[in-house]
């Protein structure tokens, strides 16, 4: 009976837990949204964290996205010459980027790479007293730490996202063309006019956007409920690549099904 | 009375029969402390007797499970969101740990205050910024990275915040902790110099009886869960109170105890562990 009633107590622990998470969460994101014209009277606190979120990003969303790239092109390659369609390798390759690869796998390198420093920083912050200092000089930390560093990861991930997909493009070029030897001409014609720029490519972009925003979100969430240990931030920075990438998988799902079923 | 009159007869911070803790564990009761315009007022008890709870009180992070805190005559436990942000803006703290930010460097440390609060050019904020740092004796070391910096220099610099927007109260957390014999001596002066120069009121919490007490002009001491003895430092000197007598002169043996008590939770854990109480 008892181990019943503490598997039901356990349980209700758990859902609880769940709602009240869930609940801050929205919290958090309202209070950033509610904050937010300081990223308009303070332009330079998001440019810097443009800077740190999306500058030292680049290289890893640069080199990940022309070897997706490449191996687009080399399977594509394959599948394609079966049918004897190889010309349509552009419009694969440039498809499977914009609407699907080029927001997702920069979604999930974002969360690993910007993702975690975001939450350690502001993990760190809160062990090292610097949050409690800023609230005693009367200064709001959400409003000065929390939202330009969401307005930073919300505005870097597109533009990450589009530098993934247009070096994916080349990558697939550079294996469709230089290597193998498809028709230059066929690849980039093919391209231009089955890619289309609302469909496709805008929707691309509003899926980046959005990742963006669970991403960053997620990660200041972990970093602000940390506990200030060592410890305690190395396991909030596990759970925010954790969330952060189901968050994107599963949100990709939904907006997939959303966009692109007619 | 005139207005002025008023507000220097009136207590800057006043504590009225007040008792902290933190859920359901009272830290310290029934506690009262006045302080006043042009004062400086130390705070004085051993390791984890509550005086960082009064600093956290004071300045609104704890409220207080009975009686009022009172600052520049607002009751902080009714004051909402942005009054406690007007009254923060009046204060300066400088905490234990020092609390600097780490990704900024020295100068823009003390500068972080002016650039939130004020609408001040660049060029005063240089001529401020570098003013506080030469009182702490850190001028030239405007341009270091925190991580460039010993310990002792880093509570300096959290000084120098403090007190860069010339508050009208100052609360220096353990502010002679970590610091040379020169530095500790210059940063005592330095504080009653400010306090008395900007006519604020300046309260230490600390346990070093001497420093404090060359620049207090009264001493609260606290230990045991309340209020032990308060006065001017000369009346404790000279007070026969065992409590007293025991913290000033760092006596072994007397009322207040070395060994943390032990609690209920403590003798649940021990049994747990299979040991004896």
């Amino acid at each position: 009976m008892s181990t019943l009633v503490r598997g039901i107590g356990r349980l209700g622990g758990l859902v609880r837990g769940s709602i009240y998470g869930l609940g801050a969460f929205t919290r958090l994101f309202a209070t950033i949204l509610a904050r937010s014209g300081i990223a308009l009277k303070r332009p330079g606190l998001v440019s810097q964290q443009i800077h740190f979120i999306g500058n030292y990003s680049l290289l890893i969303i640069a080199v990940s996205g022309l070897f997706v790239g490449f191996v687009l092109g080399l399977q594509g390659y394959y599948t394609l010459n079966r049918y004897g369609s190889e010309e349509a390798l552009g419009l694969l390759v440039a498809l499977s980027l914009t609407r699907e690869l080029g927001p997702v796998v920069t979604a999930l390198l974002f969360a690993g790479r910007a993702g975690t420093s975001l939450t350690a920083e502001i993990g760190l912050m809160k062990a090292g007293e610097q949050l409690a200092a800023m609230e005693v000089m009367a200064v709001d930390p959400i409003r000065r730490v929390l939202t330009p560093r969401f307005w930073g990861g919300v505005i870097a991930m597109p533009v990450l996202a589009a530098v993934f997909s247009m070096v994916g493009i080349i990558g697939g070029w550079v294996v469709g063309v230089l290597l193998i030897g498809i028709d230059s001409g066929a690849f980039w014609s093919q391209m231009q006019s089955g890619v289309d720029v609302f469909n496709d490519v805008l929707n691309g972009v509003l899926k980046s956007v959005i990742f963006g925003i669970a991403v960053t979100l997620i990660a200041l969430y972990e970093g602000w409920n940390a506990k200030p240990t060592p410890e305690g931030v190395s396991r909030a920075t596990t759970r925010t690549v954790v969330s952060g990438s189901l968050a994107v998988l599963g949100l990709d799902f939904l907006l997939t099904a959303l966009m692109f079923s007619n | 009375m005139t207005s002025d009159a008023t507000s220097a007869s009136n207590p800057l911070l006043l504590f009225k029969d007040v008792t902290l803790g933190y859920g359901g564990f009272t830290v310290l009761a029934d506690i009262d402390i006045e302080v006043r315009r042009g004062q400086v007022v130390a705070l004085m008890g051993g390791s984890g007797s509550g005086k960082t709870t009064l600093l956290r009180a004071a300045t609104g992070q704890i409220l207080p499970l009975r009686g009022t805190i009172t600052a520049f005559g607002q009751d902080i436990a009714a004051a909402s969101a942005g009054q406690l942000q007007a009254l923060r803006q009046r204060m300066g703290v400088l905490f234990q740990q020092g609390a600097l930010f780490t990704d900024l460097n020295v100068f823009e440390n003390v500068a972080f205050p002016l650039r939130e609060h004020t609408q001040v050019s660049e060029s005063q904020i240089v001529e401020r910024v570098l003013d506080k740092l030469d009182a702490v004796g850190l001028r030239a070391a405007a341009h270091l990275g925190i991580s460039e910096i010993s310990g002792g220099m880093a509570r300096r610099v959290a000084l120098a915040r403090a007190i860069v927007l010339e508050p009208e109260l100052i609360l220096y957390d353990e502010p002679f902790a970590g610091l040379d014999p020169i530095s500790l001596g210059i940063t005592a002066q330095l504080i009653r110099n400010l306090t008395d120069r900007l006519d604020c009121a300046s309260v230490l919490i600390t346990h070093d009886v001497a420093e404090s007490f060359a620049i207090a002009d009264t001493v609260y001491m606290v230990g045991q869960g309340k209020l032990l003895a308060s006065g001017r430092p000369d009346d404790l000197t000279q007070s026969s109170d065992p409590y007293v007598r025991q913290f000033l002169n760092g006596e072994p043996d007397g009322p207040i105890a070395f060994n943390y008590p032990e609690t209920p939770a403590f003798a649940q854990w021990l049994q747990q562990h299979g040991g004896r109480s």
